[in-house]
């Protein structure tokens, strides 16, 4: 595929328009425009999505599921409300298997302390990739050491494409658990999820995947994926930290033990006996962050307003418009794939000579936010030979000229440090 | 920006110096700034009177990192373990002369609780085994 087109800043969002919803767009940084790129990270929020969160607490907070008078009521309304509109998000067979907790991490863990404790055991077999944050890695790894079970790990190719030969091999050791990422924070590669989770079902494993990158940039459908469990963050989708999410098929949850213990999670309690709430409340122990659900709500609303595939296809824009200006540039390494199949807009690089927290302080400087470092993806930086790259990371608000800027800076970084 | 890379931490971070290996090092501590991957390891010669006859560094990391260590290590020769463990802060960033953000102290640092670690006696930080696994 040619990575440049004739007309190569063609987009179907009206970016100008969005970013009028962001107040936070038009704030400077050291004195100049600012230029965020660092959305893998954390994304910025709508004013819909903030407005959101403030009426709740200037009109009608009170505490859910508990009052009987019409704040409660309302507020109530809107937390399930929340919970409806990600089920739908995700095109969840039932609504009662959305349930929220801080974020993918916390989500993770979550299937980890539950499922994992309950049915991984000595000698059983997890499977996982050097693609994975290491909230998809570090649970199952430890899992494993505590019961004596195997890790087994799938390498990517040079490219930064997960090695399907191998993962084919893994499969051969019957795994009880596969964990997968669906889109790497670290390279923007997007895994062939639904192929691997067919792959692995087939071979009788539970299938969990980390949505934290794909879910905010793409239509992601768990009943075409035909996963057990999926889990992704709100903080990186427009919502607010706090609001993170972990999907579960019904059958699955239903005959899975608590997470977390206390209120709101139980049904009855006597002194010797305590019996568990229905889902998806049986996961929620103790007052849920409702606000940041809410927030989370509006947030899905605002991305559906703009469209998924929209959204998805302006990320390959700007990543087809900044991948050759990168190449071009010589010194400049771009980590993973180097074409624009199965990739989202996350761009890791080096630039020679120069360490990426030099680069980030440099760009940082001229306005601009990326990331410098592991990006908590350890395995994966040991795999491609480095201990840190600088990431640039895209969002629908991001604009063309906001790469020409991070272009610039890379060269202004160049004529400073004199390489 | 011109500032904060000036001319003399460019200087040290392409050509920094004591660096490399230290054979026959008497003391040696290794520490690493896990946010960014910076690392360093500091090697002492120690003589009569405790005195540091050789002082080397080696790792890698920013240009901060690397050349707060080439700057540190100018100074050690000659003095007493005693007068390492004194180094205070405030002076290594002295030398560097700018104000650093919170997030690059760190990196400024390093250096320091290298040398520190390895005037101690240290081999690395007590506990890293269970902070790290």
């Amino acid at each position: 595929m040619a990575l440049t087109a004739a007309r190569d800043t063609a987009t179907p969002l009206d970016v100008e328009r969005i970013r009028a919803d962001f107040p936070i767009l038009s704030r400077p940084a050291h004195g100049k425009p600012l230029v965020y790129l660092d959305n893998a990270a954390t994304s910025q929020k709508p004013r819909a999505v903030i407005d959101a969160m403030s009426s709740v607490y200037l009109e009608h907070n009170a505490n859910i599921h508990r009052g009987v008078y019409e704040f409660s009521e309302r507020t109530t309304a809107l937390f399930e409300g929340a919970r409806a509109k990600v089920a739908k998000f995700i095109n969840a067979p039932q609504t009662r298997e959305v349930i929220f907790c801080r974020n993918a991490t916390e989500g993770l863990n979550l299937i980890m302390h539950t499922w994992g404790r309950e049915h991984i055991g000595a000698g059983d077999v997890i499977v996982t990739t050097v693609l994975e944050h290491h909230s998809n890695f570090v649970p199952w790894q430890q899992l494993a050491q505590q019961v004596g079970a195997a890790l087994v790990v799938v390498d990517i190719d040079d490219d930064g494409r997960l090695r399907r030969d191998q993962f084919t091999a893994a499969m051969a050791k019957r795994p009880k658990l596969v964990a997968i990422t669906h889109t790497s924070n670290g390279l923007g590669t997007i895994t062939p999820a639904k192929e691997l989770t067919a792959e692995a079902r087939a071979a009788g494993a539970l299938v969990v995947i980390d949505g934290a990158q794909s879910v905010p940039h793409a239509k992601v459908d768990v009943r075409d994926l035909d996963c057990d469990f999926l889990a992704f963050s709100g903080h990186k989708m427009l919502a607010p930290p706090g609001s993170g999410v972990v999907w579960g098929r019904a059958a699955i949850l239903e005959k899975m033990r608590p997470f977390l213990y206390g209120g709101d999670m139980i049904s009855r309690v006597a002194v010797d006996l305590t019996t568990w709430n229905e889902l998806p409340w049986k996961f929620e122990a103790g007052t849920s962050a409702y606000v940041d659900a809410i927030g989370l709500g509006a947030a899905v609303d605002y991305l559906e307003a703009v469209g998924m595939e929209s959204i998805h296809e302006h990320e390959r824009a700007l990543v087809a418009y900044a991948l050759p200006r990168l190449l071009a540039i010589p010194g400049v390494t771009v980590f993973g794939p180097k074409t624009l199949e199965d990739r989202v807009g996350v761009i890791s690089f080096d630039v020679s000579g120069i360490h990426p927290h030099d680069v980030a302080q440099i760009f940082d400087s001229e306005g601009i936010c990326v990331r410098a470092g592991h990006h908590c993806n350890q395995p994966l930086m040991n795999r491609l030979g480095t201990p840190a790259t600088t990431r640039a990371s895209f969002y629908l608000y991001n604009t063309f000229a906001e790469i020409d800027a991070l272009v610039a800076a890379i060269d202004t970084a160049k004529r400073l440090f004199k390489v | 920006m011109d500032d904060f890379y000036r001319e003399f931490i460019l200087d040290h971070y392409k050509n920094p110096h004591n660096f490399g290996e230290l054979a026959g090092a008497t003391h040696q501590y290794h520490d690493t700034n896990p946010l960014c991957g910076d690392e360093i390891t500091m090697y002492l010669k120690v003589g009569v009177d405790d005195r540091v006859d050789e002082v080397r560094f080696s790792g890698k990391g920013c240009a901060i990192s690397q050349a707060s260590a080439s700057i540190l290590t100018d100074e050690v020769k000659g003095k007493t373990l005693d007068e390492l463990k004194a180094i205070d802060r405030d002076h290594v960033l002295e030398n560097l002369g700018i104000t650093l953000t919170p997030a690059r102290l760190k990196c400024a640092l390093l250096s320091l609780k290298a040398l520190k670690g390895s005037a101690w006696g240290l081999h690395e930080w007590p506990g890293e085994e269970a902070k790290t696994s």
